[in-house]
């Protein structure tokens, strides 16, 4: 399979401060994949330094094999969607998505072929003759997609496309944009700070914090493997175990995590591991209850998700919680 | 939306914004009248006789055709160096941090809190020390000064308004400087470059103090109208020159005003 983008231990320093710190990543051809971190991350900065508006203060960049280092960014044949989208407001529809084509020199009749084609693809056919403060935000997002697809980009760069729309268009435009990325088969990367986001869009996906990769693997890796504390924390709400409750569980390790719907207020049963506690709070989160149980070790607090049809115990009560052994997965200290 | 009631405004209000605005603007209808007057040595009022001989009296003097070509020479050329300087530099401000920058800032607009004596008096010894002869270049130099203040500061307006992610965008698309410059940034300034362009031009087109210090023999209009009110013969000649003056900038000046209307309009529907 051809590698799409590359990072070479890839640093950018501004200053003292460390935004992308050795970062290493290999994107194949045709994936959709997804930097997921808080903001302050790098996730943006490594963004920006495939875009072209940042270079790299160390290591090396490929793109489809090309080194990408001072290279500018209208000589790259990779194309960003915005996150305020960045349309021009002094051009039409038509106009801002055939701009592209436009600098390139392609004839008129040729670009508004392309460009109404495009528009079509993102559902808004016959939209081109209008200003782009007429449109809603996801109009304006469907836009800049069109905008950036019209010029058949190799990789196709999303920064936080979803995150100014609200919640129901935002869940119609993960389906729309993961359905196609699959018909045009581009490489998309995609930056965002929601990890459901990137759970459910991304093949695979690299947690950002502090400039640096905490994991890379598939959403189902990261989320049930957690490799560090932070990765644990960040994406879903794992429970995290300390070294002394590891121990009293037969683990050796720094830390361990403990995915809430893994465990179940049970008796154990042949050869699971087991806690038990009292019931500290519990609320009802629909499907399921969370509910939190103090096991007495350190203060620590496991929260369980229960299916909502067994009821929560009472708020004082003992329970014994039971999880398998395969569950508990040990965790680097970062 | 107001109400009605609270848009209609007391009378004596209308009465005194009345008089205000024909106080600002009745004396020069008095210029106007005295273009026509018969009197040509003092300025009596009423005038006794009405005359349209001073148009042609005017038209057919060579000092009005001198003054007024160097004028608008004058104005054109330190407004073509207002608007290609002073949008490069509000570019730099507006776009880009630097060590400095507000200081840049500040020692650009200068010029135009200044008191044009003091830049006056300035031009005239710094050119004087390096021996530059005053010329046509001289008095342009020194409109330049403050020409530049008003394009900067209709440019650096507008550049803080044109998000960075615009340029980028460009860019992106495949756009290099030049068509990025082209495509989005000139015609997202375009009319503040021209307010800022009239403006100047307007400014340089009456200025007297700064020109008195850097002009050798030349005289610009304003300052050859200057000469004229002290010489008491064909003074409605003076008369004459200021009406078409003022006929020939009122016609830019309205169609600068639909023209940044429109750009406004467009400006305000994105918001």
């Amino acid at each position: 399979m051809t590698t799409a983008v590359l990072f070479d231990n890839v640093s950018r320093h501004f200053g003292a401060i460390r935004a992308v710190d050795r970062v290493n990543l290999a994107i194949a051809e045709g994936e959709f994949f997804a930097m997921l971190g808080p903001s302050g991350s790098g996730k943006t900065t490594c963004l920006r330094l495939l875009a072209g508006f940042e270079q790299p203060t160390g290591g090396h960049i490929e793109i489809f094999g090309e080194t990408a280092e001072g290279v500018p960014p209208y000589r790259r044949s990779v194309n960003t969607v915005f996150q305020d989208y960045a349309l021009f407001p002094h051009l039409s529809i038509l106009e801002n998505v055939a701009y592209g084509l436009m600098v390139k020199g392609i004839g008129r009749e040729e670009r508004r072929k392309a460009a109404e084609d495009a528009l079509a693809m993102v559902k808004l056919p016959g939209y081109g003759g209008r200003r782009p403060g007429q449109l809603s935000g996801g109009q304006r997002q469907r836009v800049a997609l069109a905008r950036a697809l019209v010029n058949k980009p190799k990789v196709l760069l999303l920064d936080e496309p979803l995150g100014a729309l609200d919640l129901k268009l935002r869940e119609q435009m993960q389906e729309e944009l993961k359905s196609l990325q699959k018909s045009l088969g581009i490489t998309f990367v995609f930056v965002t700070h929601d990890q459901g986001e990137a759970l459910s869009m991304a093949d695979r996906l690299a947690v950002f914090n502090d400039g640096r990769i905490q994991q890379l693997g598939t959403p189902e890796e990261v989320y049930n493997r957690p490799r560090t504390r932070f990765v644990a924390d960040f994406v879903g709400s794992s429970n995290v175990l300390s070294a002394k409750l590891c121990q009293a569980l037969g683990l050796n390790a720094a830390f361990a995590s403990l995915r809430p719907e893994a465990v179940a207020i049970a008796p154990p049963m042949n050869g699971a591991l087991s806690l038990s506690g009292t019931v500290a709070s519990h609320s009802f989160l629909g499907a399921t209850n969370r509910i939190v149980v103090d096991v007495g070790v350190d203060g620590a607090r496991i929260a369980v998700a229960s299916p909502a049809a067994r009821g929560a115990p009472a708020i004082g009560s003992p329970v014994t919680l039971s999880f398998a052994a395969h569950d508990l997965h040990p965790m680097e200290d970062a | 939306m107001r109400s009605e009631k609270s848009n209609r405004a007391p009378f004596g209000l209308k009465i005194a914004a009345a008089a205000g605005l024909a106080f600002m603007h009745l004396p020069i209808l008095l210029i106007f009248l005295y273009a026509f007057t018969t009197e040509e040595k003092s300025y009596q009022f009423p005038p006794p006789g009405l005359t349209t001989q001073w148009f042609a009296v005017a038209w057919s003097r060579p000092d009005v055709w001198a003054a007024l070509t160097l004028s608008v020479k004058v104005a054109s050329i330190a407004t073509a160096f207002a608007l290609v300087l002073g949008t490069l530099c509000a570019a730099a401000v507006s776009q880009t941090r630097f060590f400095g920058r507000e200081t840049i800032s500040l020692l650009v607009i200068l010029p135009i809190a200044l008191p044009g004596i003091i830049t006056g008096i300035a031009l005239r010894s710094a050119f004087s020390i390096a021996e530059i002869p005053f010329s046509f270049w001289t008095i342009v130099l020194g409109h330049a000064t403050f020409c530049i203040v008003v394009v900067y500061n209709n440019a650096v307006a507008r550049f803080r308004r044109i998000s960075g992610s615009l340029i980028e965008a460009s860019m992106d698309l495949g756009a290099d400087g030049f068509q990025t410059f082209r495509y989005v940034i000139l015609p997202n300034i375009g009319t503040a470059l021209l307010a800022g362009g009239m403006l100047a031009f307007a400014l340089s087109f009456d200025e007297v103090i700064v020109t008195t210090f850097t002009a050798g023999q030349q005289s610009t209009l304003p300052i050859w109208m200057l000469e004229e009110l002290i010489r008491p013969r064909q003074r409605p000649v003076t008369n004459v020159v200021a009406m078409v003056v003022v006929i020939v900038t009122f016609l830019p000046i309205l169609g600068a005003y639909y023209l940044t209307r429109d750009g406004d309009q467009i400006a305000g529907a994105s918001k």
